[in-house]
């Protein structure tokens, strides 16, 4: 029934503003934007019984011999772009991506996702994330030259960057999707978009949407921008902190009036799950090889597994709820990086917390500020691992990980571990100038 | 002789119901006609004067009573005030004072005579709204908002806001009571269904889109009524 109205609002919307194309988006198992055009003529049908394609071309998607894939368009996604004089009307849709037999397809991100969803709605909860998304604004793709400094200075305005973010808000309002707040960041040339929280799908599709127009936006102004997790050697590196809480109906179910840090049981096995899982899931929020030279001592980055208050380099931190500011209570989980599959890693971390709550995880006590000034031995006697260091052992934990095996369905658990450990043979056998640099004069 | 309840059919109902302001001295027929009015699915605002001058009604009523030159001054207060212009006015009328039409009609689009009919009342409105071609019963003016509900489109000031089918749902509930204060709950219910699994702050993400797209200047049509829930704002000059 709301189906029905939602496609009626579609097929009405489109007559009236004359769309001529449809852009029909999808995700690929590695978080990259996959978009086809449809003339808007095609969309009643495409609505009815989705579109075909070759699932063959796409990264994760099918082997070969069921090559034959269907996107069916979600109508609620159904979003105009901000016209433009003179170019036609354009729209988009995400899509789910479903079997030529019917039914979803286990290797499409958004259903990994659905799925992590719906098993938090069974145990009663709304899953919401709020995410900081860091990025750099190069010359262009191909060398890290910030804008702002150095020798580029001379040659793009000084206010680049400010011009920049205020146009990528203003067309992410019109695509509803909503900035909180936005500034420089620690680097040269670097940027924090943070995003207002929304249900978790909504939110991966908001990210997805912000990167896409985050790369258009730099396109018009001649320059790039990248969410690369360290481009610069020495410099910050660009996390997407993420900002989680677990509502019941209208209550956090993370807030509890009597705790010390107003922090719920529910809240406490959730952040205990995470911690637990942490190493498990690392493949997945941090899923580069240049991901790891983010999680390294001296940045801010998170590197041991542990929580705190205030300690802004916990893994997992907590912001202190102010008094009746209930709704507002949340755990922030600093681990991901902007070039995460925000689907995939939206559904390890839901599925690590929840996993917290059904075992009715404990809680370790809170880490103390001065956690990286102590030796590998302290830590140790702590109880207080680190994140992994490389993709390997990321790739390690995972492959033993029977929640992560879960939560992303054989078929995507299988193929992300096989193209990663590509990923990492490939690398391994590259000569690297580090090396050239240390080891050609004296060996 | 005033109508019998009974005799009052509703008509078919405008998709989101039309805001009619009705002015004059006389409260009895003020609230005579604002009974009748809500009966046949409009939102009547009655207003014994214009100070403040309501601004947002779709169609203004003027009672003139005793003074039938009355009607004349008020029409041209309301057609030269900000907003108003396009307003149909609709003059009510003792049969011995028709009279006031002749050498006026630019100030009347419609006079129904006293004492009224309520299917009378009701046909002539309707008649009116057709014959105006302005607002069919799909369409809803809001001060500086209108909603076409056949075709899903919200245009605000001239610009024709991109909105996704529940935003639009939304706005759509909110604008049909202007100044009503809808909970959270009730929104949910209302707009989502009640199976669905997202939560109430659902309703706050997308009352925050809605305004994002209105911009800074209109964000202020939707109103937040603290620990309730949302109102569209009654609109004033």
């Amino acid at each position: 029934m709301l189906q029905d109205d939602e496609r009626e609002f579609v097929l009405r919307t489109m007559e009236e503003r004359e769309v001529r194309f449809v852009r029909l988006w999808f995700t690929d198992v590695l978080g990259f934007l996959k978009s086809f055009d449809i003339p808007g003529e095609e969309i009643p049908e495409a609505l009815e019984e989705g579109v075909g394609f070759d699932g063959s071309a796409i990264d994760g998607f099918a082997r070969i011999q069921e090559a034959d894939m269907i996107a069916w368009p979600d109508p609620s996604t159904f979003q105009m772009f901000p016209s433009r004089p003179g170019s036609p009307a354009v729209a988009r849709m995400f899509c789910d991506i479903h079997t030529p037999e019917g039914g979803p397809f286990e290797g499409d991100p958004r259903h990994v996702l659905r799925r992590a969803i719906a098993r938090a709605s069974e145990l009663g909860f709304t899953f919401y994330a709020g995410p900081e998304i860091e990025f750099f604004l190069f010359k262009d793709a191909h060398e890290p030259e910030p804008l702002d400094a150095g020798s580029y200075f001379d040659l793009t305005p000084l206010d680049v960057g400010s011009d920049f973010r205020r146009r990528v808000i203003t067309g992410l309002e019109q695509l509803g999707v909503l900035v909180k707040d936005s500034h420089h960041e620690l680097a040269a040339s670097q940027h924090e978009v943070d995003l207002r929280h929304t249900d978790a799908l909504t939110m991966a599709d908001s990210i997805m949407t912000f990167r896409l127009a985050a790369k258009e936006v730099a396109q018009e102004l001649g320059v790039y921008a990248t969410f690369m997790p360290k481009p610069i050697q020495g410099a910050w590196g660009s996390g997407m902190h993420t900002h989680l809480s677990l509502f019941e109906g209208d209550r956090n179910a993370f807030f509890d009036p009597t705790d010390q840090y107003y922090l719920s049981k529910v809240a406490r096995a959730f952040i205990a799950g995470l911690l637990r899982h942490a190493r498990e899931i690392s493949a997945i929020t941090n899923q580069w090889i240049n991901s790891y030279k983010r999680l390294v001592p001296g940045y801010e980055a998170p590197v041991y597994v542990c929580w705190g208050v205030r300690n802004r380099s916990a893994l997992v931190r907590v912001p202190l709820t102010k008094p009746g500011k209930e709704s507002a209570c949340r755990i922030e989980y600093r681990a991901p990086d902007s070039a995460c599959n925000p689907y995939l890693t939206l559904a390890v971390i839901l599925a690590a917390g929840l996993r917290g709550i059904e075992l009715e995880y404990d809680l370790p006590p809170e880490a103390s500020d001065d956690i990286h000034r102590k030796s590998d031995a302290e830590r140790w006697s702590d109880g207080i691992e680190s994140l992994p260091e490389s993709l390997p052992e990321a790739l390690g934990e995972m492959q033993r990980s029977e929640l992560v095996r879960e939560a992303l369905g054989e078929h995507l658990f299988e193929w992300f571990i096989a193209n990663k450990r590509a990923e990492w043979d490939e690398y391994r056998s590259y000569v690297t100038g580090l090396e050239i640099e240390r080891n050609l004069p004296r060996l | 002789m005033s109508p019998s309840r009974e005799s009052v059919r509703p008509g078919p109902a405008p998709a989101v119901a039309e805001q009619v302001l009705v002015v004059g001295d006389d409260e009895d027929l003020r609230d005579r006609l604002g009974a009748d009015l809500t009966l046949l699915g409009y939102l009547p605002v009655s207003a014994q004067t214009l100070d403040p001058p309501p601004v947002g009604p779709s169609i203004t009523l003027i009672a003139a009573g005793a003074e039938p030159k009355e009607a004349i001054r008020v029409s041209e207060e309301l057609r030269s005030a900000e907003g108003f212009g396009h307003v149909p006015l609709v003059w009510l009328l003792d049969p011995a004072d028709l009279w006031v039409v002749a050498g006026n009609e630019h100030l009347c689009d419609e006079f129904v005579r006293l004492p009224y009919a309520a299917e009378e009342l009701a046909a002539r409105l309707r008649l009116l709204g057709l014959r105006t071609g302005r607002d069919g019963p799909d369409i809803v003016h809001r001060g500086p908002l209108r909603l076409n509900t056949s075709t899903y489109q919200a245009i605000l000031e001239g610009r024709v806001l991109d909105l996704t089918y529940m935003e639009y749902e939304l706005l759509k509930l909110l604008v049909a009571s202007p100044g009503r204060v809808f909970t959270r709950e009730e929104i949910l219910a209302r707009v989502w269904g009640y199976d669905y699994f997202g939560g109430m702050r659902t309703v706050d993400v997308h009352v925050r889109r809605l305004r994002a797209k209105f911009g800074q200047d209109h964000a202020w049509l939707i109103e937040t009524v603290r620990s309730v829930g949302y109102r569209f704002a009654q609109i004033r000059a």
